[in-house]
């Protein structure tokens, strides 16, 4: 296991009180693994990514639980303990790439900043020459890393400015920081969210490969089931900062169990099948400061019923396959299969 | 298929062309010349009476100029819109109020296209006081039914935008358009800003509307399954062309555009029998160069991985249709061989 979460509670302070954006969530991403993370906005899927970056900032607050990168616990952590995690062995792809890139500096200065930083290019030479041999071999890294992301002819791209790139390109560059200290587990928010659909394939594309020739581990944060189910080895599905369900894509796909799950599937249109009625979600996403203890879902769920008032624990259905609902808790057997026969 | 009617929006030649001036220093210094991008170019098309026609393409493919176009909030640079056989570039004042009472639009972000300091009383009540609608009472309960049409209730209507979430002011959107009568809506992206959950109740409310008020959708959207679900007919375009004209179920079966079946390649699939994906995907070279300066001949040879020849880069194709199902390329065009040689 590289990265295992175990219990992670986040708060956010508002003027109401304090908001649990993610409730006691639990998420193991084994060696290679690409662990997908779907949920609609507000769901608490961002928050945790940047809780595993330590990027929380003041309003954010871990409440409880750990944060384990190979065996140890990353709560807690001082900032420049962060630092050193940070961008090396743990690094970040951000949705917007407009917007996360620094429009000031050059496109090869910045992939260039990850390798100083940690200081990974290692020149052989001592004394006076060392400086100079260092920048030369780390901009040599610099267009390999490029060109390694598809970016064409890295060494006449390397002094362009980011808005000199188009959207999918500046996607690329952010893969490329975000590879260039060669770190075990790349989290990636909505990465393709703004990319146009034949970009989008190419992007996803180049993570499935990275994954596959560094066996890096990638957990992918987005709001596409499709997205999610072609591209990830397991999916965790989250609503309102609670995680609902988790489990193999096989397992997700072809047996939803949540009532939530169940409803996404039923309310995205497909193109492979013929044009059946969408059965929508009714009402709209739980607000988080006005849940209690009861299920999140509880005032959307066909199944609703008293003993919702009372949310339960994680049920562990098989090993691949975990849900949080009480259609499914021990004494309950015929009501799961029940509601087996409803999807 | 029964004989066609009457197109209720023909487009004949429209282009649409902006113009973007090199400030005087940058032409000074020869950084820079007067630009003219060409977002729509050469555009013909036929809109029925009840059908609902969808407009798909990347970002910066003219979908949504065109869409704004045929409304007249963009004046376009050639070519002829005609609406009921009435060219609508040509209406003065008067016509083009009785025009827009009969083709509304419905935007995008519902966080942009709402005004913040009006309530949803005040939004509605414009369309109503432009309708004849001018009595306190009967503008209540048009407002109500409205509102309740559109799944919002009366309890709403004094509330202002931001206390409504994503959906809901989709809503109040969709019942401003609707409040005109109207029997055209061009509908712009209106899914893309919303939840997956919430999505589903949007479309559903959109087509309710079609079967119960006879309305005929432009649907502009770059969401491909969205498309497939609502359209009758869909129109692929590319850097401010048609490349690809066809009823959603030939389109999607059988795409002939080499672009088309790119696209159509690269959407996301959930396979529920979790098997590994049997369709090979096709993946571009590339981004969508500039409608700046858009490339010679057929505009796709940059990115196109059938590309015959020459003939791609010099040559525009030809629009050859089939069974209604017609395609701007060079490979579907009769006799090909003989320009070859």
């Amino acid at each position: 296991m590289v990265l295992q979460i175990q219990d992670l509670t986040i708060g956010y302070k508002t003027d109401k009180g304090i908001v649990k954006a993610v409730n006691k969530a639990t998420l193991h991403v084994g060696k290679g693994k690409i662990v997908g993370v779907v949920g609609e906005s507000g769901c608490g899927k961002s928050t945790m990514l940047f809780a595993i970056m330590g990027l929380l900032g003041k309003a954010g607050k871990i409440l409880g639980g750990q944060i384990l990168f190979n065996g140890k616990d990353q709560v807690g952590n001082t900032p420049a303990e962060w630092r050193k995690l940070r961008g090396k062995d743990i690094s970040i792809i951000f949705q917007d790439p407009m917007s996360s890139l620094n429009p000031a500096h050059t496109v090869g200065r910045q992939i260039r900043e990850v390798l100083k930083n940690h200081r990974i290019v290692k020149p052989e030479v001592k004394g006076w020459l060392r400086r100079r041999r260092l920048k030369k071999l780390e901009m040599e890294r610099v267009c390999e890393l490029m060109a390694e992301v598809g970016i064409p002819s890295p060494r006449e791209r390397y002094h362009d400015y980011p808005h000199q790139f188009s959207g999918g390109m500046q996607q690329r560059i952010l893969i490329a920081i975000a590879l260039a200290s060669e770190p075990q587990v790349i989290l990636a928010d909505e990465p393709t969210t703004a990319l146009d659909v034949t970009i989008q394939a190419q992007i996803l594309d180049l993570l499935k490969k990275i994954n596959r020739e560094r066996s890096t581990s990638i957990v992918l944060v987005t709001h596409d089931l499709a997205v999610a189910s072609e591209f990830c080895d397991e999916i965790t599905v989250m609503y309102a900062g609670y995680i609902v369900e988790q489990g193999t894509v096989r397992e997700i796909i072809a047996n939803p169990k949540h009532p939530y799950t169940q409803g996404l599937f039923k309310s995205i249109p497909r193109i492979t099948e013929k044009k059946e009625k969408l059965e929508p979600i009714p009402g709209n996403v739980a607000d988080l400061l006005e849940l209690g203890e009861e299920c999140p879902y509880f005032s959307r769920c066909p199944h609703a019923n008293p003993k919702c008032l009372k949310f339960v624990e994680m049920i562990e259905l098989t090993d691949q396959h975990r849900v949080r609902c009480v259609l499914y808790e021990g004494a309950g057997e015929s009501r799961a299969s029940e509601a087996g026969a409803v999807n | 298929m029964q004989a066609k009617p009457e197109p209720l929006i023909k487009l004949r030649g429209v282009r649409k062309h902006f113009h973007k001036k090199a400030s005087f220093l940058e032409k000074m210094l020869g950084r820079m010349k007067d630009q003219t991008v060409h977002a729509v170019d050469d555009v013909n098309l036929d809109i029925y009476p009840k059908e609902t026609l969808s407009l798909v393409g990347e970002s910066g493919c003219g979908k949504s100029t065109l869409g704004r176009a045929i409304l007249r909030l963009h004046d376009i640079t050639e070519g002829q819109i005609l609406y009921r056989n009435q060219d609508i570039s040509k209406l003065d004042a008067q016509g083009l109020i009785a025009f827009r009472q009969k083709a509304q639009i419905i935007f995008q972000n519902p966080y942009a296209s709402l005004n913040p300091r009006k309530t949803v009383r005040e939004i509605i009540q414009v369309a109503l006081r432009s309708r004849g609608i001018t009595n306190f009472f009967e503008q209540e309960k048009e407002i109500a039914r409205l509102l309740e049409r559109v799944g919002l209730s009366r309890r709403h209507m004094d509330q202002y935008p931001h206390q409504f979430s994503g959906g809901q002011r989709q809503r109040i959107g969709i019942a401003r358009a609707i409040a005109m009568n109207p029997e055209f809506i061009v509908a712009d992206e209106p899914v893309s800003a919303l939840d997956v959950s919430v999505q589903a109740q949007i479309i559903n409310l959109l087509e309710e509307l079609k079967q119960d008020l006879g309305l005929t959708y432009l649907f502009v959207s770059h969401d491909l399954s969205v498309v497939h679900y609502v359209s009758d007919r869909v129109a692929v375009m590319y850097l401010g062309e048609i490349v690809e004209l066809a009823d959603t179920k030939s389109l999607f079966n059988r795409p002939l555009h080499p672009y088309t079946q790119s696209l159509l390649s690269s959407i996301p699939i959930i396979d529920e029998q979790g098997k590994e994906r049997t369709r090979e995907r096709i993946i571009l070279r590339g981004s969508v160069p500039t409608p700046i300066n858009p490339p010679s001949g057929c505009r796709f040879h940059t990115r196109c991985f059938m590309k015959i020849g020459e003939i791609c880069e010099r040559q525009k194709p030809a629009w050859t249709e089939t069974n209604g199902h017609g395609v701007a390329c060079h490979l579907y065009q009769p006799g090909r061989n003989e320009i070859q040689t």
